[in-house]
């Protein structure tokens, strides 16, 4: 997951069909070396990377756009979010347990070394070892030999079988691990990386798409120049002369110079925007849903919502949130209101699973079942729904907050939270003693990613202590399929669990919203929200 | 003379450790554990959260921490960022630019305030006196974020006088735009000031002493008048520096100044303690210099001021 | 006098024969009237200014919204905030329009009031307090007391206001009152005060007026009090009275941090800051409560000036 903390949480995404209907259409991404691809230099805006550019160390958005373009791992997402393979050859599997990874000949990193088995091999160990505490090492977790406790320096599930082909042996059946690979920490190192790990997080060497300009190109704070990899020999080839990469704090400087012509392609919105980008850029905006979404997270530790009243009253709430009027009116329609748990752009999604009534807005149920959960035990206090006070938060949390107190008749607010820090702290150490925000961005587009971290049963992100052996079992089930399609039934099934309980409530879907210049052409969205720069084109 | 200065010099180490001190504690009192906020939404595996504890720091106790960081600066290591940046380098990159944008705001201040703080003084209940009144008041009362936003469109967007947000290297010209929404926010206090001094000095024996005299008012408003008037000015002046140092969060986000404010914003927020101290290390420094000078000044804008040996 | 010189009219005076001169009154004390003072004549003064009479009126009129706020509307601020309503503008019972959230405006100005004007009124004064005693000391006495005094100031002042606000808060996050949050707000806010407080101190101290108290064998804390801090004190009243839109402001900065206090409390920078998103579709929602602010500093401020102006006899003498 890439973490976005201080920007509007839209970011990037958007489905070809709804760039087609604004006029820009896009060729397909598999076409390399068209000609008359464009040297212009596109500036597009971002934040400060947070962690030194360690492929298995990047885990936010400013550091991830950075990763994604100067890295080529074995696959990439298209903007539907369909995997290709990029550096791979093949992946081949015949039990979704032990994958056999053949990857293409003649590759380098712009070094001049080339990419082997090793590369990735080395790279994954890295990222895996404890002592290394990478921030990523989670991705790594269902391969054989991986561990929290010890420092493991080679996992036993990974073997080179020669300097293209490698074999990677997982500890349980999971159909989805190829669709994984393309998230940047599964991207390869070079050996110069062991040389001095810290220096090269300041001047990474990769094989993607782009390259530094030069030692020094990421002038912290300012901005990071990349330019086109001549040797790059993949499905992404570049249709520019680079990237510029302007990094803001402040989402407004960003909208304020695309304005003003400082910056070509935003992939992002200051809040202060989101009522007027569309008119202001007509034709060259995008609002569509992305892989991630945000819900209320309820703890049946929690006093009244705990078996079925909690069950109840969770219902209750569900049903006394006016989701479109949220959307429509806090986020100008730059959210969209939730129908499962998942996300729309991530394949098998669907919103008619059964039991997903419960998202829509109805005040009479809700005061039903509230009146039912009071007959078990009478409600008392306030009810109170923590959030980040440095994040943009307050306007959903009131409007949330004003509904459940007009539509339930209960005492409702906001608990602001003056950081994100504070708030996942209380979170992560269960001190927290109200309902909390919560949200996930999509790793890989896979509906597992959004089910399995979340909600199952001691999974690292469940932050309700949700547990559920059905829901568990249907999971398995899924993952354990002969392949991703095989496994969508499940999930929905184990959806259906989830609108049961309701240990998170849905709100909505982020979407992407980004807008951009009269000279740039070709601009679109990636699944993960982020623009696919390599085939942008800019007229001089 | 000298002796003051030495004196005052060496006032500054306890001030140093005390300040220090005082910062330490304050964001190692910080609520929330700056690693677990490293993960996002995702709750991180515990063990290694553990890791970046130690790795940071972070698992000792507070003096502890607090004498190691003491240690590492009196070797000169300031220590690294989370990103993994020293530091020094980040000192280096930001407080000249922020320096820059404090001296021009000072100095939009110094000529837009105290003339029209001196015009307003000298003319009483006029026209002129009631309309900077309502203007500075109209500054005061909104958000800095309206000035300068509203600012940042019209001349930089729709005018298209400035660039919009500040360029590679934060170039003077740049820098104007978010100067000039600085000085908004402290003009009210200088006219007022200005103002409030010019009236009082007016009425002193001196200036009545030199009309008398003859003297012309070209003569009598700069050399009696103005100069008997700017102690209280220059002083908060001098005060107000300090905050357009750290306090311009607001202004250097919308123009996308890569200063000193942002950064310790950012720092504070994250919990990256040792980026804090460091940068309100240097404030201090820059702080106390200022008063130095200032309390250097006012011998000069008055001799009747003296400092003992 | 040299002819090339201009001469104002009033000048002709001082070549007028004495008896013409105002000088000659002085021969004649008179030694039945009550002994002037400071205060009492500043009141006299003061009495006969519009301007005071005004300004009193503007205050007496925020306190009396502040006490009684119901008495100015019957619409709960808090309640039935409808997002049908969002940014809506003036309709019947509601003469200012809806915030975002589609609370009505107007109520919440109205019940706004206490809050704010409590938190600039306890910083201001709480400012004043520190930054005169803190300041005067320093200036008056010198040497090692002011070194201490200013060098504590320097402290104060250096931390970042955001980083000791956020501390301070989340600290006594539970007892979040107007209190609290105005001794937070106004514990960092003194030292410029002080600093402004010992400039003058030090310009002042050494007029003759105090030299002649010296030779009379006047006791210092007492000329201190008597004649050094009247004279260095427009300053303060001028910083003073516009700190307080300063703390105003603070208070919706704190609650926008989350630090501040809880979001069902009214206040105006509340409003002003919550607006700021709208500012290109909703101006007004960030406008009215900015004008409710600036009425009530200007009134404080004509205030300040009033009172300044009677307490410096000199420039009363020049009216």
């Amino acid at each position: 997951m890439k973490i976005k903390r201080f920007g509007v949480a839209a970011i990037a995404l958007a489905a070809a069909g709804a760039l087609t209907l604004s006029g820009c259409t896009s060729g397909s991404p598999e076409s390399t070396g068209e000609a008359g691809a464009s040297t212009a230099v596109i500036t597009t805006n971002s934040t400060e990377p947070q962690n030194p550019l360690i492929p298995t160390n990047t885990n936010e958005v400013g550091g991830g756009l950075i990763v994604d373009n100067i890295f080529a791992g074995l696959v990439y997402y298209d903007a539907e979010g369909a995997v290709h393979n990029e550096v791979a050859e093949s992946i081949e599997t015949e039990d979704s347990q032990t994958y056999t990874i053949k990857i293409k000949p003649d590759q380098t990193f712009t070094n001049g070394e080339p990419v082997t088995a090793e590369s990735f091999v080395n790279a994954w160990n890295y990222g895996a070892a404890l002592d290394n505490a990478q921030l990523s090492s989670y991705f790594f977790e269902s391969i054989e030999g991986f561990s929290y406790d010890e420092n493991v320096e080679e996992m036993s599930g990974l073997t080179v079988v020669d300097d293209l082909t490698f074999e990677v042996k997982l500890s349980q059946p999971e159909s989805d691990f190829p669709l994984r690979l393309g998230y940047s920490a599964f991207a390869p190192l070079p050996d110069a990386a062991w040389e001095d790990i810290e220096a090269f997080g300041e001047n990474p060497i990769g094989n993607g798409p782009y390259m530094f300009d030069g030692e020094g190109a990421w002038a912290h704070n300012e901005r990071i120049d990349l330019v086109v990899n001549p040797d790059y020999d993949g499905p992404r080839a570049p249709q520019n002369g680079g990237l510029d990469v302007i990094l803001y704090a402040d989402l407004d400087a960003a909208y304020a110079d695309l304005q003003g012509g400082n910056v070509d392609v935003l992939q992002d919105l200051p809040e202060s925007a989101l009522a007027t980008f569309e008119t202001e850029f007509e034709g060259r905006s995008v609002n569509q849903p992305a892989a991630a979404n945000a819900t209320i997270t309820i703890p049946a530790r929690l006093p009244h919502f705990d078996g079925d009243e909690g069950k109840l009253r969770r219902a209750a709430i569900s049903h006394a949130i006016n989701r479109e009027e949220i959307t429509e009116v806090i986020y100008s329609g730059t959210r969209t209101p939730a129908k499962d748990f998942t996300s729309p752009v991530i394949a098998g999604y669907s919103e008619d699973i059964p039991g997903s009534e419960v998202l829509e807005f109805d005040v009479d149920a809700a005061k039903d079942l509230w009146a039912q959960a009071d007959a078990i035990a009478p409600w008392d206090g306030s009810f109170q729904l923590a959030y980040n006070a440095d994040g943009p938060n307050q306007g959903w949390v009131d409007a949330v907050a004003n509904q459940l107190k007009n539509n339930l008749g209960i005492e409702a607010a906001g608990a602001p939270v003056p950081t994100f820090a504070e708030l996942r702290t209380a979170v992560t150490d269960r001190t927290i003693q109200t309902p909390f925000r919560t949200g996930w961005q999509g790793d890989y587009p896979s509906l597992s990613n959004f089910l399995a971290p979340i909600f199952g049963t001691d999974a690292g992100s469940n932050d309700g202590d949700y547990s559920s052996p059905e829901f568990d079992a249907l999971m398995s089930e899924g993952l354990g399929a002969a392949d991703v399609e095989a496994g969508i039934e499940s999930f929905q099934q184990a959806q259906e669990i989830l609108f049961e309980d309701l240990p998170a409530i849905p709100l909505w879907y982020t979407n992407t919203a980004g807008a951009w210049g009269e000279q740039v052409e070709n601009v679109e969205f990636g699944w993960n929200t982020v623009p696919l720069y390599h085939q942008i084109t800019k007229s001089e | 003379m000298a002796g003051y200065i030495v004196r005052r010099v060496l006032q500054a180490i306890p001030v140093l450790l005390g300040t220090t001190f005082l910062i330490y504690f304050m964001v190692f009192a910080l609520p929330g554990d700056p690693v677990v906020a490293l993960f996002g939404e995702k709750t991180p595996p515990p063990q290694v959260v553990e890791q970046l504890r130690e790795r940071y720091n972070l698992d000792k106790p507070f003096i502890v921490q607090y004498l190691i960081f003491l240690g590492n600066i009196f070797r000169g290591d300031l220590g690294v960022s989370f990103s993994g940046q020293p530091v020094a380098d980040i000192l280096a990159q930001t407080f000249p630019v922020t320096l820059r944008l404090a001296a021009l705001s000072t100095f939009f201040l110094m000529v837009g305030g105290i003339g029209v703080g001196l015009i307003s003084g000298l003319r009483k209940g006029g026209v002129f006196d009631a309309s900077a009144l309502v203007v500075s008041l109209i500054f005061i009362s909104l958000p800095i974020f309206v000035v300068a936003f509203v600012a940042q469109y019209v001349f930089a967007i729709q005018l298209g006088w400035f660039r919009t947000t500040v360029g590679v290297g934060a170039p003077w010209q740049d820098l104007i735009l978010p100067a000039l929404v600085l000085a908004t926010a402290s003009f009210a206090q200088i006219v007022r000031l200005t103002r409030a001094s010019v009236i009082e000095t007016e009425g002193q024996d001196f200036v009545r002493t030199a009309a008398s005299k003859g003297l012309s008012r070209n003569r009598i408003v700069p050399v009696h008048i103005l100069r008997n008037s700017l102690i209280p000015v220059v002083t908060y002046l001098a005060v107000d520096f300090g905050t357009l140092m750290v306090g311009a969060v607001v202004t250097e986000g919308i123009f996308n100044v890569p200063g000193v404010g942002r950064t310790v914003y950012q720092a504070i927020i994250r919990g990256e303690n040792p980026t804090v101290v460091a940068f309100v290390t240097v404030m201090v420094l820059i702080y106390l210099v200022v008063n130095l000078l200032i309390d250097l000044l006012y011998a000069v804008l008055d001799p009747r001021i003296r400092y003992a040996k | 006098m040299p002819s090339n010189v201009n001469t104002r009219p009033d000048q002709q005076h001082f070549v007028a024969p004495i008896e013409e001169t105002p000088l000659v009154a002085i021969d004649a004390v008179k030694t039945e009237g009550k002994p002037t003072n400071l205060w009492t004549d500043g009141w006299r003064d003061v009495r006969g200014r519009p301007m005071f009479w005004i300004s009193a009126a503007l205050i007496v009129l925020v306190v009396i919204v502040a006490l009684f706020p119901g008495w100015f509307t019957q619409v709960p601020p808090n309640n039935d905030c409808q997002l049908a309503n969002s940014n809506a503008g003036p309709t019947d019972g509601h003469p200012l329009g809806f915030t975002k959230q589609g609370c009505d405006i107007y109520s919440r100005i109205i019940h706004g009031t206490s809050t704010s004007l409590s938190v600039g009124l306890i910083v201001t004064f709480l400012v004043a307090f520190l930054g005169i005693v803190f300041g005067a000391f320093a200036g008056f006495y010198g040497g090692w007391l002011d070194s201490v005094l200013s060098r504590l100031g320097d402290i104060f002042f250096s931390i970042p206001y955001i980083l000791a606000a956020v501390v301070v808060m989340s600290v006594l996050s539970q007892y979040a009152n107007v209190w609290v949050i105005s001794i937070a707000i106004g514990i960092f806010a003194w030292p410029a005060t002080a600093r402004v407080l010992r400039a003058e101190i030090l310009r002042v101290k050494n007029a003759d007026f105090v030299m002649a108290s010296t030779a009379l064998g006047v006791s210092s804390f007492r000329i201190l009090l008597r004649h050094v801090l009247p004279n260095s004190i427009a300053p303060v009243i001028v910083i003073t009275t516009i700190s307080l839109a300063s703390a105003i402001v603070a208070e919706a900065t704190l609650s926008f941090l989350g630090v501040g206090l809880p979001s069902s409390t009214m206040s105006w920078g509340n409003d002003i800051s919550a607006a700021q998103n709208d500012l290109r579709t909703a101006p007004q929602t960030l406008i009215l409560p900015s004008i409710a602010l600036s009425v009530t500093v200007l009134s404080f401020i004509m205030l300040g000036e009033v009172i300044r102006d009677a307490l410096d006899p000199k420039a009363r003498a020049q009216r």
